[in-house]
């Protein structure tokens, strides 16, 4: 019996490859399995390569699969590129109206958009090919079909006559993979669940986590991938002084970001790269006038325009320092969509608590990926609401060296929010003694933000690996697999990765070498933690994909040998 | 130069226009907080960059909310705060460089939202805090420490660029004009939508137009600046272009847009009303994803 079934879906963009590996993971997910998607695509509305995977497994999921169980193939081209990636043993379904594989075996090919067509369905080519894989793989079709029946039982008139038609369809599909002769291991049976499930994208979760920590406003201009959080908010976040508005630009969204939180609302947007560029000099007017908001940053890959729709951790040193000048913003980098939603409440949450800017730093890889999730308590999240002047030191907004009092406009209090440096009242000046008495106030404020939780296992080992943000799962599975293997390696790894962990910090600088794996060239993160008096090391990979386990695992090895 | 902040570094020179729009604003704030009873504090001023961004921190006594923020972005920083805050008075400060140069690209999303806040833009034709650079609105061959042949660029002409972008409501006027100006100020802070006041605020350092704008009579130089006739119909879309196109600089009223205005907040609102947008609670929403 095997554990985990892999699907890649890939064509081009346009023809539901995305979808259909989603569809294939909802499915499973509703039979029981745990499922996790990725998919990869062109920055263009139709055409180009696209590829979007499922796996399927009897066990908790870290990684979207090394390898490919099976290859659904749309054209030759999704064919050549992909087929490298599937497994020895590996099935290949490919749609032979487009063309045919001659040069091996375990090739299944399906004219699924002739047969769905000729069914009188041709929508539901997708749900024959999904019916033939999981006829070779054993899955309980019976389940299949009772999704089928929940997904498109709507309330709606046509409902009964798309069930049957997709049933009919699945059936299909399967009747033609028996016919091919065509197995995979058996996929085990699905777990029992005690808790309730849900399957979630990571970008909704960090908008929910957002609201369910009291978000009061979200203010955003489209960029990839980074959109899916504007359009969920404006869809989703409704109620009485709640505003969801669509900017002209990522300076107006800073801007509109700083007057919100100016206004006394707790305010959210979200960008990518060239976003957060340009809003560098917003960031630091937050900084210097004490503003509480929040930038979820969805990385992409590369400076300027870069890769718009693949996944990356290159923006690391830009959220931590957006701007010029002194300042250290706050960045919460969560490792996968269930960390999304806690993440996404503390930087609301610490945005609130030290009375400034925050980044949520997110990547396109777990923003997009679908995963099956116990579902979060809400109840769990505190709305932490900044601590709001009554007055009592008349309008010295900025008096002492931690957080003060915030005057909520129309209240007592009233004072000048300055981005130019400023004195107690907020009216400018450029004195050194002020200078330097408000660069300490901005820098102490940060010691409030000292409740990061860090993960730590193995805490002896004096070599331990420390992946952050997207790179957790990839690094979780090589860890367990070398700790298995009798390697002994420590364990660290924290969403809060400025300001780290103070206690986590402490221990790392205790060990002889810290691995930090990371999807960028220059080795961000590690940089950072060497600042800091660690001594660590990247691993790092820039193809604008996540890591392969078994890559890591071997550059790991690989390390470890150096260092004895 | 304040008296409530005595080490405050800011200093105006001598003869600045932006004293009167300090006052006329002061003016129409006090007027306005007696007329409708409300504190002073409901008002939020926001700043740009530039001697013009100086004149937030000049109220004396009972003050408004300011920002002070970067340079070009009073307007992005309005619009958080009005459609966050539709019960705040919103009024802008800002110059020809902050507002018409840097800031130029924010002016038409706003008249499009139609959010209802006050710009005073002080358009002294220069750049004085940086001591004298040529700006936007500075004339064509004119030398500057940028334009030391002449300059090159033809002067922006901000009203037509106003009405180009659909502002709803324009006030065409000079800082020496102190009563009518702040006259001029309540009256747009009450028009509910998006309101620009422009005020000829001479630089008696780097740009000093009084004379221009004022005339001499006795060796027959006609004044720059003449009153919009009353037979003007601020209305009337195409007469305000025609006189926004007219060598003088006009003085009074230009434009008001014909109809009711709806602001940004109530357009918001008719819409939820129309729509009834879904409310639903978070634990609602993860409920719906569940397996």
């Amino acid at each position: 019996m095997s554990k985990n079934l892999v699907v890649r879906f890939a064509g081009e963009g346009g023809q539901g490859v995305v979808g259909g590996s989603e569809l294939m993971a909802s499915a499973a997910a509703q039979g029981g399995y745990h499922v996790l998607t990725f998919s990869t695509y062109p920055s263009q509305i139709k055409g180009g390569p696209a590829w979007g995977q499922a796996r399927i497994s009897s066990e908790p999921v870290l990684t979207p699969g090394d390898y490919l169980d099976v290859l659904v193939a749309q054209n030759r081209y999704a064919y050549d590129f992909n087929v490298e990636e599937l497994r020895e043993g590996g099935i290949v379904v490919y749609n032979s109206e487009e063309f045919e594989i001659e040069d091996r075996g375990r090739v299944l090919g399906l004219p699924a958009d002739k047969m769905a067509r000729e069914a009188g369905n041709p929508l539901a080519s997708t749900i024959i090919l999904i019916g033939a894989v999981a006829k070779m793989a054993g899955v309980d079709m019976g389940a299949l079909e009772a999704f089928i029946t929940k997904r498109w039982s709507r309330g709606r008139a046509g409902d009964q006559a798309i069930i049957d038609g997709n049933i009919a369809a699945l059936r299909m599909g399967a009747v033609e993979a028996e016919k091919s002769g065509l197995t995979l291991e058996a996929l085990e049976a699905p777990p029992t669940h005690a808790e309730t499930r849900i399957l979630i994208r990571g970008y909704e979760s960090a908008c929910l986590g957002a609201i369910a920590a009291g978000l009061d406003s979200f203010i955003g201009y489209p960029i990839s991938p980074a959109t899916t959080m504007l359009t969920y908010m404006e869809a989703n976040m409704a109620g009485e002084g709640t505003f969801v508005g669509q900017s002209s630009s990522e300076i107006e969204s800073i801007g509109a970001l700083v007057g919100a939180g100016f206004s006394g609302k707790r305010v959210m947007t979200s960008t990518a790269g060239p976003g957060l560029s340009l809003m560098g000099e917003g960031l630091g007017l937050a900084w210097m006038a004490e503003i509480p908001l929040v930038v979820a940053d969805v990385q992409r890959g590369g400076p300027a325009t870069g890769l718009p729709t693949k996944t990356e951790q290159s923006d690391l040193l830009c959220a931590i320092n957006p701007g010029h000048g002194d300042m250290t913003l706050p960045v919460i980098a969560p490792g996968d969509p269930e960390e999304a939603f806690f993440a996404a409440a503390k930087a609301v949450n610490w945005s609130e608590r030290y009375q400034g800017p925050v980044i949520l730093l997110t990547e396109a890889s777990i923003a997009e990926r679908a995963q099956d999730i116990v579902i979060p308590d809400a109840s769990k999240i505190t709305k932490e609401i900044r601590t709001v002047s009554t007055g009592e030191f008349g309008n010295l907004r900025y008096k002492g060296n931690t957080v003060s009092g915030f005057p909520v406009p129309g209240g007592p209090g009233a004072y000048v929010a300055n981005g130019s440096e400023h004195d107690e009242q907020g009216d400018t000046t450029h004195l050194p003694e002020v200078h330097i008495a408000m660069t300490e106030r901005r820098f102490a404020k940060l010691k409030v933000l000292n409740d990061g939780t860090f993960e730590a296992e193995n805490t002896s080992a004096d070599v331990v690996l420390l992946p952050w943000g997207g790179s957790k799962g990839a690094g979780r599975a090589a860890w367990l697999e070398l700790a298995a293997e009798g390697v002994d390696i420590g364990w660290y790894y924290t969403m809060y990765v400025s300001p780290l962990p103070e206690d986590m910090l402490a221990a790392l600088r205790q060990k002889k070498l810290v691995l930090v794996p990371e999807l960028n060239y220059l080795g961000q993160f590690a940089g950072v933690l060497r600042q800091q008096g660690v001594n660590a090391q990247a691993i790092t990979q820039y193809t604008g994909l996540p890591f392969k386990v078994s890559d890591l695992k071997s550059e790991i090895r690989t390390r470890l040998e150096q260092s004895k | 130069m304040s008296k409530r902040n005595p080490v405050y570094d800011f200093k105006w020179c001598p003869g600045c226009g932006d004293f009167g729009v300090k006052v006329a604003i002061e003016q129409a704030l006090g007027k306005r907080a007696v007329e409708r009873n409300e504190s002073i504090e409901n008002t939020a001023i926001v700043a740009g960059i530039g001697c013009s961004g100086n004149l937030v921190h000049l109220q004396e006594g009972p003050q408004p909310f300011g920002i002070h923020g970067i340079h070009g972005r009073t307007l992005p920083i309005a619009y958080g705060l009005k459609s966050n805050r539709p019960d705040m008075n919103v009024v802008v400060v800002s110059g020809d460089g902050d507002f018409l140069s840097i800031g130029a690209e924010h002016i038409g999303p706003q008249a499009r939202r139609n959010l209802d806040i006050t710009v005073v833009v002080m358009d002294n034709g220069i750049y004085g805090l940086t001591k004298g650079q040529a700006s936007p609105t500075t004339e064509f061959e004119v030398v500057t420490s940028t334009t030391r042949y002449g300059k090159l660029d033809d002067r922006m002409r901000p009203l037509e660029v106003y009405l180009g972008l659909g502002v709803g409501y324009i006030v065409s006027e000079m800082s020496s004009r102190v009563k009518q100006l702040g006259e001029a100020i309540k009256e747009a802070m009450e028009y509910p939508g998006f309101s620009i006041v422009h005020v000829q605020s001479p630089c008696t350092t780097y740009n000093d137009t009084y004379a221009l704008l004022k005339g001499d009579e006795k060796n027959g130089i006609e004044p720059l600046a003449k009153p919009i006739p009353d037979s003007h119909d601020p209305s009337d879309f195409m007469a305000a272009m025609t006189i926004a196109k007219g060598k003088s600089v006009p003085i009074g009223l230009l434009y008001k847009r014909e109809g009711e205005s709806i602001p940004a907040h109530e357009r918001l609102a008719r819409a939820k009303e129309r729509t009834q947008p879904r409310e639903y609670t978070v634990d609602q929403l993860l409920a719906s994803m569940t397996i």
